[in-house]
């Protein structure tokens, strides 16, 4: 109890940091998820064959190897002196959105064959199809396992602590440097995840039911 | 492409758009790529001094004890954590109270934890001094949770008349779960166990954080100790490590993509048994 009494504002940063950190790179694997499986699904081949490069490669590479290509490849690129937050978000978010693909692209394969030939009888184009028909179908068969992707996400934040972002695993490190027993520690820190996924997990059983249609 | 639900076979015109997009796209994506070894180039990281380092039988040898602790570390936590999930998913299915929600509770805390945090606190708590046990172990128990629900679903999932028959034979209630249920579950969920393997395999590079010396924390050391050129060989480090990532994890799917395809022949060729017993019930 003493230890998040006394270092009660720095949990509370590491709290932030860690929902702050789910937060933005969500929305990076939710963006660049679904064009990627966009990309995928589409019918020009040197797309798909990119769609599959960067699903392969990214689900294969260790989170923590991403890390250290987003720290110490990616400024070299683009300009140095991006701050680890940012960096941070673009690793987790790249590598989540290779699991938000291949969630979106199965729940497309399970909207009925008949929507997408309808929807091209009455004229539509390969990018209105995807739009209009088959993705807004296709969210509420992906809803569950994308609950499950940004459950994994949060937990996988925890990685960001050890690149110097603020978030609670660096609270970890820092109690038990401190000399802190490592139990209470471990304590709230699960606490804090806890709350957190079951946050998640609650948010996502709200749309499953807002977006619910008898079938 | 007629495979596709989204889109018919190409009309000329069709075809034509494709054509451009097909075009349009790759120029796009070479561009990318060419504009990061144009800048990686211009700062240095592609000269050839900085793929000589490989060359050193130093670190040559480094990254073989790497690679070694690595699969040392995964050896480990694959069998921790098959052996925790079958006696976690045992103990989730049994018909005593207490144990069914020790086993529950065990399972929900530690599968919504970060791996990370359950690693670092079995390192300070309890093996400071052995890191490759830490991350065997925080591997196992994490890993372990997850196998669980894996053989609980494939236990599930076995035809109730398998355990009903078992029962009627006279059989124990260990026999049936160690004889008839436990062996189809494992068959039936083999991929999926081998996908969390992998998943096992790549979390291993978590040992970075405590200091075990595995494949990325050499990288880090080889790639922060060299100075070529005045400059740390981050690129060429990361490129040659994720290669050797990228093909141990390709390895492990491939074999769990041909035990599902195995498992599907064999499936299909035992299905002939039950397929006839309907007929002669019929006559």
């Amino acid at each position: 109890m003493n230890v998040l009494l006394d270092h009660f504002p720095e949990f509370r940063d590491g709290f932030i940091g860690t929902v702050s950190i789910t937060a933005v790179s969500s929305v990076i694997a939710l963006v660049l998820g679904i064009v990627i499986a966009g990309f995928r699904v589409s019918p020009v081949p040197p797309l798909r064959f990119f769609g599959t490069a960067w699903v392969t490669l990214l689900r294969n590479t260790p989170l923590t190897l991403l890390f250290l290509v987003f720290f110490f490849v990616v400024p070299e690129i683009l300009f140095p002196g991006m701050s680890p937050f940012v960096l941070a978000s673009l690793a987790l978010g790249f590598y989540t959105s290779s699991f938000v693909c291949e969630a979106v692209r199965s729940g497309i394969s399970t909207v009925p064959l008949g929507q997408a030939e309808a929807a091209r009888s009455l004229g539509m184009s390969f990018s209105q199809t995807l739009r209009l028909i088959v993705l807004p179908q296709a969210t509420r068969t992906v809803l569950p396992p994308l609950s499950s992707i940004f459950i994994a996400l949060t937990k996988n934040s925890a990685i960001a602590g050890a690149f110097s972002v603020t978030e609670l695993f660096g609270w970890q490190t820092l109690m038990s440097e401190q000399g802190y027993a490592i139990a209470p520690v471990f304590l709230w820190v699960a606490i804090a995840y806890l709350v957190i996924t079951f946050a998640i997990s609650g948010l996502f059983r709200l749309l499953e039911r807002t977006m619910e249609v008898a079938r | 492409m007629s495979a596709s639900v989204l889109f018919d076979a190409p009309g000329p015109k069709a075809r034509v758009r494709n054509r451009i997009y097909a075009v349009v796209g790759t120029l796009l994506i070479l561009g990318l790529l060419a504009v990061s070894v144009v800048r990686l180039n211009d700062k240095g990281h592609l000269a050839p001094e900085m793929w000589d380092i490989f060359n050193y039988s130093g670190i040559r040898q480094n990254i073989a004890d790497a690679l070694l602790a690595t699969l040392k570390a995964f050896g480990l936590a694959a069998v921790g954590s098959l052996v925790l999930g079958v006696v976690l998913a045992v103990a989730r299915l049994s018909d005593h109270k207490p144990v069914r929600w020790v086993a529950t509770g065990f399972i929900e805390v530690f599968r919504s934890l970060p791996l990370l945090i359950t690693i670092y606190a079995v390192w300070v708590a309890f093996l400071t001094d052995y890191s490759m046990w830490a991350l065997a172990l925080g591997l196992s128990i994490y890993n372990g949770c997850v196998q669980a629900e894996v053989l609980r679903a494939g236990v599930n999932a076995v035809p109730r008349g398998q355990r009903e028959a078992a029962y009627a034979l006279g059989m124990s209630k260990t026999q049936v779960m160690t004889t008839v249920l436990l062996p189809q579950a494992i068959r039936a969920m083999l991929p999926t166990i081998i996908s969390q393997l992998v998943v096992t395999l790549k979390d291993t590079s978590l040992g970075y954080m405590i200091l075990y010396p595995e494949l990325l924390y050499s990288a880090q050391l080889i790639a922060s100790n060299t100075l070529v050129n005045g400059q740390y060989p981050y690129v060429s480090v990361i490129v040659v490590f994720g290669v050797i990532y990228i093909a141990l994890c390709l390895a492990l799917s491939a074999l769990a993509t041909w035990i599902e395809k195995r498992g599907r022949r064999a499936r299909t060729g035992s299905a002939k048994g039950p397929a006839d017993t309907p007929d002669s019930t019929k006559n």
